[in-house]
């Protein structure tokens, strides 16, 4: 066929084609089905196992691997599953907005036990698909129900998946500057213009902590200076929590921003995973939570949240959900969790004080202190895209096109024949 | 609060201007209060906005205080109570009443003669077996899912099919039934631009909103269900179907229709075929109980695989709630047969997109579960004896409840809950019935008469029975 393949946008089909696409339909509905841009992340794991290099490192796919570079399950979610068996639950529908004790234990975490707006019932608090659902429903609340701009702000660059998920739930996608790269840091003044210039009443979405792809970070004052602006602005904050403990290694101090804001009196809203810091990855375990005026208005916020998850997968995976619960309601098994948690931090943290050694060792000259400033489980390495193509071809290291790596795919065992890989295209 | 107090406080509400304009804003609703005094609280039970305002006297000058204007002004202050979702508001009803011989005949789920939940043997089986197995681990799933669960669902569901054979069919993981209907949707609403579609009337409740909010903006409906013959209206149907505009959407009940229980026969889904080929439409099947809705997986799976025999491309919304008795695991599989492989790349593609956005990736531990049972030969017969033992069970109910109403010499005819198929009977009792039902016998149905067999037992029946027999006689 001649013409180009077009997606078909509305029902009606533009005159010129109309003959052709009347006859490409007659065979089958879906002859103008383009094909889909393909995942950058996923390609690059796709790639990766068809290497056959031996010595090639996997740095794409954000999942906490040991330093054996297997996958990690925590030795508090098997204590937690091995109870659940023992309980022989059954299978029954879980309310729409998931269970009422999962949910308070995970805004208490975020937030803090003993903390006013749960005292008071201000949070509307739902189990989400994770993060990525928890964001999608809290879209589509915002698209519907929010009086503001239906515009989100977010930093640059993001997670690549908020765009769709926000764009798919009908709210226009806008930027503000967030990260420098001459210093593989923080744009704070940047930041701080950028958002100054946001019209009054916007969605601004923030990751709470371990920025996602670049592991940059605001400092404790930065993120009050932040806060300050955003309340003049009357800005609408949306927080983004997928690190919770695996950032620092401690949920106290991961959960500052968002325990900030709310102090400062924002009423916001916040996703939570429980992806990574449980490494409950599959079984898609989140909360999505909205800070409401009154618990009226809360109880309010919650019935619509509910009717617009019953349309979309009607209640949420039980597993995941119960594995956290188990968890975060016994002091013991909290705490042992606390420690897994740390120690998966500290692998991170550890590894990337040694990336920056052998870096040195290697004899480069580039300044690398942003490899252990950055925080979490991604680095932004400042390569670029040709550097980045030229460290997978010839070292069969792969990473995503914008120099990030996923610092958990990194072990004391592959992390000298990184530094090298790292110094040869960047020399 | 009494209906005296009420009508107190409505004309005290005359006498303070600002609360008149208040009143007459909810004028016809009934106001509630708690009474506690000048600055007492009154809610309008319709759209749950509260004011207060001084109780007496005082014309002109009261301090009308809503809460939308509340001391900590809020963005979110217009948002409404959303209505209530029946099913849900009904078991909620059921679990709060504490009447001793209370029945709930509500919500969809399985129940065994004890009137208990039923995990299936050969699942807890499989759950300790994966609970034992090291090589396990909780890392993510592709987008689409476990392959190996989508092929044995599309598998399961069509048979040894030439679509299968030639290529031109396959599945996605989602998350179960509903998910699998939106999915769905969106792929149809967004990529290909249809937006009108048609479900059955009475249908799932939960049908038009989805495809509302996946994009479709033209919901119809087709005529189904025959209140005087208790039975399909064929003829309105077919009627319907050719009026239908091409490329619509036609929701199609694989088996079990939910909740009427009546599915055409074999004659009438050819006629209905014919004339979805003719008009050019769309077939998409939600199949949420194959093998529960006779006891026998392939003669469920007939109309899904006859539509796929006549050359239709379609989807095919699968769930695994209800047959595998895992509910809150949200497994199921959206089948889709396209009439050649070239295009199934880019579909993947796009389904991959929508997914992404959405949540990502489907859950693990359901789908592991069910991929386990449907691969392994032993434990799929072993399943399938699960399956016949649900279904006989409910057609036990089906043939004891249509006795005791012959017994009782019920007015009307009861033919139809033997005659209707899967785990709801729509009963054909009235609204009137229906209350009386709940408020008097403290048996717990929808209120348009849709009763879940699952929820009578060998114990209970005579009582539903009776109970019948009294509401039909006292408000015929």
């Amino acid at each position: 066929m001649a013409a180009p393949r077009r997606v078909v946008s509305s029902g009606v089909l533009r005159t010129g084609q109309n003959v052709l696409s009347m006859a490409v339909r007659s065979s089958s509905w879906w002859s103008n089905v383009e094909m889909g841009p393909p995942d950058a992340i996923l390609g690059v794991t796709e790639a990766y196992k068809k290497d056959t290099n031996t010595k090639k490192i996997n740095l794409g796919v954000g999942a906490y691997r040991d330093d054996n570079g297997k996958p990690f399950v925590l030795p508090s979610v098997l204590e937690a599953e091995e109870r659940l068996r023992q309980k022989n639950l059954d299978h029954e529908y879980a309310p729409i907005a998931g269970t009422a004790e999962f949910c308070k234990l995970s805004i208490n975490l975020a937030l803090g036990d003993g903390n006013e707006q749960v005292k008071n019932g201000l949070n509307a608090t739902l189990q989400g698909i994770s993060g990525t659902g928890s964001l999608r429903i809290g879209a589509a609340f915002l698209e519907k129900f929010f009086p503001g701009n239906k515009e989100v702000y977010l930093p640059t660059p993001s997670w690549g998946n908020h765009t769709p998920i926000f764009k798919h739930s009908g709210l226009n996608v806008k930027q503000y500057r967030y990260y420098d790269p001459k210093t593989c840091g923080f744009d704070f003044q940047g930041a701080l213009q950028d958002i100054a210039k946001i019209p009054d009443k916007s969605i601004i979405l923030f990751h709470a902590c371990a920025h996602n792809p670049t592991g940059v970070d605001p400092k404790p004052e930065q993120w009050k200076e932040i806060s300050a602006v955003v309340k003049k602005k009357n800005l609408f904050p949306f927080f983004d929590m997928a690190y919770q403990g695996f950032a620092s290694g401690d949920v106290t101090r991961d959960a500052f921003a968002v325990r900030e804001f709310v102090k400062d009196g924002h009423q916001i809203v916040l996703t939570q995973s429980y992806a990574k810091n449980m490494g409950l990855y599959g079984e898609r375990a989140g909360a999505f939570t909205l800070i409401a005026g009154s618990k009226d208005e809360a109880d309010r916020a919650l019935s619509q949240l509910k009717i617009l998850v019953r349309p979309m997968y009607s209640n949420p995976p039980i597993h995941g959900a119960r594995i956290v619960t188990e968890i975060l309601s016994d002091p013991a098994l909290r705490q042992k969790w606390l420690k897994d948690v740390k120690l998966m931090a500290d692998r991170i943290i550890t590894v990337r004080s040694q990336l920056r050694e052998n870096l040195k060792k290697e004899g480069s000259t580039r300044d690398w202190s942003h490899i252990t400033d950055q925080i979490g489980m991604f680095c932004f390495t400042g390569m670029t895209p040709q550097q980045s193509e030229r460290i997978t071809k010839e070292f069969s290291v792969y990473l995503t096109k914008d120099g990030r790596i996923s610092m958990a795919g990194v072990t004391s065992k592959n992390v000298e024949y990184l530094a090298h890989a790292i110094h040869q295209v960047t020399k | 609060m009494s209906s005296q107090m009420r009508q107190v406080m409505r004309r005290t509400a005359l006498l303070v201007s600002g609360r008149a304009a208040w009143v007459t804003a909810h004028r016809g609703k009934i106001v509630e209060g708690d009474m506690k005094g000048a600055s007492d609280w009154q809610t309008c039970t319709a759209c749950k906005q509260s004011q207060r305002g001084l109780a007496t006297g005082a014309t002109g000058r009261a301090a009308v205080e809503t809460n939308i204007n509340s001391k900590m002004a809020s963005r979110f202050g217009v948002v409404q109570q959303g209505p209530p979702i029946e099913v849900f508001a009904l078991n909620k009803a059921f679990l709060d009443d504490t009447f001793e011989n209370k029945v709930n005949l509500g919500v969809g789920a399985y129940r065994t003669e004890e009137g208990k939940p039923w995990v299936l043997p050969v699942v807890r089986q499989v759950e300790r077996d994966m609970a034992a197995n090291e090589t396990l681990n909780h890392e993510y799933l592709p987008v689409l899912g476990l392959d190996s669960f989508s092929a044995a669902a599309t598998k399961m569901l069509l048979g040894s099919n030439v679509a299968i054979d030639e290529g031109r069919a396959f599945g996605i993981q989602t998350l179960s039934g509903t998910g699998a209907l939106r999915v769905g949707a969106e792929f149809l609403a967004r990529q290909l631009g249809y937006k009108t579609f048609y479900f059955s009337q009475p249908t799932w409740e939960n049908h038009r909103l989805l495809f509302l909010n996946a994009g479709f903006n033209d919901p119809r409906e087709y005529r189904y269900w025959d209140q005087n013959k208790r039975g399909l209206d064929f003829d309105g149907m077919i009627a319907d179907l050719k009026n239908a505009p091409e490329n619509s959407v036609i929701i199609l009940h694989a088996c079990a229709h939910n909740p009427t229980g009546s599915d055409p026969t074999q004659e009438q889904w050819k006629e209905i075929a014919n004339v979805m080929k003719e008009k050019k439409l769309f077939p998409f099947l939600d199949c949420a109980y194959q093998g529960f809705a006779s006891g026998d997986l392939e003669k469920d799976a007939w109309a899904s695989r006859f539509f796929v025999e006549q050359g239709f491309e379609l989807f095919v919304a699968q769930s695994f709630a209800k047959n595998f008795g895992l509910y809150n695991e949200r497994v199921g599989n959206l089948t889709v047969v396209m009439s050649s492989k070239e295009a199934i790349a880019p579909v993947k593609s796009q389904l991959t997109l929508l997914v992404r956005g959405m949540y990502s990736n489907p859950p693990n531990h359901g789908g592991r579960i069910v991929s386990t049972v449907l691969n392994d030969p032993k434990l799929f017969e072993e399943w399938k004896t699960c399956i016949k033992t649900m279904a006989d069970r409910i057609l036990l109910m089906r043939d004891s409840l249509r006795n005791k109403l012959l017994e009782l010499k019920t007015p009307g005819t009861w033919d139809h809950i033997t005659q209707q198929i899967g785990m709801f009977s729509y009963t054909g009792l009235t609204t009137k019935q229906v209350e009386h039902l709940v408020n008097v016998y403290h048996i717990y149905l929808l209120k348009s008469g849709r009763i879940n067999m699952c929820g009578l037992t060998t114990k209970n029946v005579e009582y539903v029975a009776k109970a019948i027999h009294d509401a039909v006689t006292k408000f015929p």
